[in-house]
């Protein structure tokens, strides 16, 4: 069976804020969610970066869910762009990153990207002052 | 009788191409299998580097005399606004100057630009005298059409530097980096044991007229950089165990290379340059072998708290601690980040070894020595009565 791991971004209306959907993806669509990061502010639009794992067509299942209640589903997988050529491994980036996505290697002090463990929070964008990574919103997969 | 060398010694066996050289990575590997006075025996210099954020660097500029001339007393360069305040065509443009339209924008990435061989705009303006009586020119320049772009760095090459933590629950955006809140991280800029400042803490072979690498050239100190502090609490191998004394550097930007010379942006802070500076000490004598042989277990930096008024100190790490990827600061296990690139400080330490190896660098015997117990003033506010 394929299974596939997808990192979507869920942008919820106002009024969905009690409704069990993420039950439902585990329970109905046998997908298995981990939360990356959640904005829900009652009473207001929230947002969640889910890493959501199942197979295929259950994943495209839920996702269809998710859409008929007016939850925005947005796939993530390439979100931050960087531009290793001109980095200079001064390791500010390292410093915010809590995913483990960018770290310096211990032996030559260069700085690693493992884009698989980005769950995209974006503080490295600030914090390289060269000012290599950006945010890309095209629609990844 | 402890062996002593002297510089021309050493000058004579880098002409002929026998110079022993190590980076200070390697002597203080060395250090663990060889006493100090064997290392005189087999060392006859050790190379040092650093590359990181120094805001207190700049560059002159000569840009030749229009026809009809003109007294430049307001230049922009890229829109970001360079000294008005020199003789008719000099200016000299700070590295943390910035175009007020675009603020991330600034004098350090004009000079990389310029080091790049791009053209700026140069925009400037006089009143218009007798002899010079332009009162506007705007152009373009690059370093072909100007006549001198001569780096002059006023502190520099900070001998050791604080770790910066942040204890309140704000994010804080800061030369040291982006500081998370709860102390969820630290960060810390110095080389350590290859830092040239922490190899020579005493000055014995640095001083006015030691000739260097400088963003990718040869340049000299030229002084004991601004905040020259020898005062500063030291450990028991002699180091400072803060930010202490620094460096004013020359060089000719003209030869130098942004590989070396990099401009930075660091958030709701400013406008930066990262330099890149190698220092080759020569062991004359036993003292300054047992100088170079230290290692990052014995270099001790102190921890301020960033996010607090007056920045707190919270304790002391060495740099083997930093290095490790994690330390304690009052009982909590803080995660560390460099903000400064030690792979660049190895690669200009391996480099200046290179050029000494074959020749191509000699060692020069400062011309005047730095002075000693030296300290900082404030600034106070006084009361002015008119
Ligand atoms: S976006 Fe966040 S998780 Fe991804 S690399 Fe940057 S700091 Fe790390
Ligand atoms: S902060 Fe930027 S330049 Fe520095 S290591 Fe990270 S990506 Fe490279």
């Amino acid at each position: 069976m394929n299974i596939v791991k997808r990192r979507i971004i869920l942008r919820f209306p106002p009024q969905s804020g009690d409704k069990p959907l993420s039950y439902v993806l585990v329970k109905d669509y046998d997908i298995r969610i981990n939360i990356l990061k959640a904005e829900v502010m009652p009473g207001k639009r929230g947002s969640l970066l889910l890493e959501m794992e199942a197979r295929q067509s259950n994943l495209d299942k839920g996702i269809a869910y998710l859409e008929a209640h007016n939850v925005e589903c947005q796939p993530l997988d390439k979100r931050i762009q960087f531009n290793s050529d001109k980095c200079i491994s001064c390791g500010n980036c390292t410093a915010v990153c809590f995913a483990g996505a960018l770290t310096m290697n211990q032996v030559t002090w260069k700085m690693e990207f493992n884009k698989e463990l980005c769950v995209a929070c974006e503080l490295c964008v600030k914090a390289c002052p060269l000012r290599l990574f950006d945010i890309d919103f095209r629609d990844g997969n | 009788m402890a062996k002593e060398k002297s510089y021309q010694e050493i000058n004579e066996k880098i002409k002929k191409g026998e110079a022993v050289v190590l980076t200070a990575e390697e002597v203080a590997q060395l250090a663990k299998t060889c006493t100090p006075e064997e290392i005189v025996e087999k060392v006859d210099v050790v190379t040092t580097a650093t590359f990181g954020a120094m805001c207190s660097s700049g560059v002159f500029i000569n840009f030749g005399h229009a026809d009809p001339p003109i007294r430049m007393e307001k230049i922009r360069l890229n829109g970001v606004p360079a000294y008005g305040g020199l003789a008719a065509v000099d200016t000299y443009l700070g590295a943390t100057s910035v175009n007020s339209n675009n603020p991330e924008y600034g004098g350090a990435h004009v000079m990389q630009e310029l080091i790049e061989g791009k053209d700026i705009i140069l925009e400037a303006w006089g009143k218009g005298t007798d002899c010079y009586p332009r009162k506007h020119i705007r152009t373009v320049i690059n370093k072909n059409t100007i006549n001198e772009m001569i780096l002059f760095n006023p502190r520099n090459a900070y001998q050791n530097y604080n770790v910066a933590v942040n204890t309140t629950s704000k994010i804080k955006y800061t030369y040291m980096g982006t500081l998370l809140p709860n102390m969820r991280n630290a960060t810390y800029s110095t080389a350590g044991e290859l830092s040239p400042l922490i190899n020579d803490p005493e000055f014995k072979t640095i001083g006015v007229g030691t000739r260097i690498f400088i963003g990718g050239t040869t340049g000299y100190v030229a002084w004991p950089g601004t905040q020259f502090h020898t005062t500063k609490p030291k450990d028991e191998n002699g180091v400072p165990i803060t930010n202490a004394a620094t460096l004013a550097v020359i060089g000719n930007m003209k030869e130098m290379s942004s590989a070396f010379l990099q401009a930075a942006y660091y958030e709701k802070y400013g406008v930066s340059l990262f330099v890149g500076i190698g220092i080759p000490i020569p062991v004359l004598n036993v003292e300054i072998a047992k100088r170079v042989s230290i290692n990052n277990s014995q270099i001790t930096t102190t921890v301020l708290d960033y996010g607090s008024p007056g920045q707190p100190k919270l304790g002391y790490v060495t740099y083997e601690q930093l290095r490790s990827g994690e330390i304690e600061v009052n009982g909590q296990k803080v995660r560390t980040a460099p903000v400064a690139s030690l792979a660049k400080a190895r690669t200009i330490a391996a480099l200046l070894k290179e050029m000494i190896e074959k020749g191509d660098f000699l060692l020069q015997e400062p011309i005047q020595m730095f002075p000693t117990g030296t300290s900082l003033k404030g600034l106070a506010e006084i009361e002015i009565t008119e």
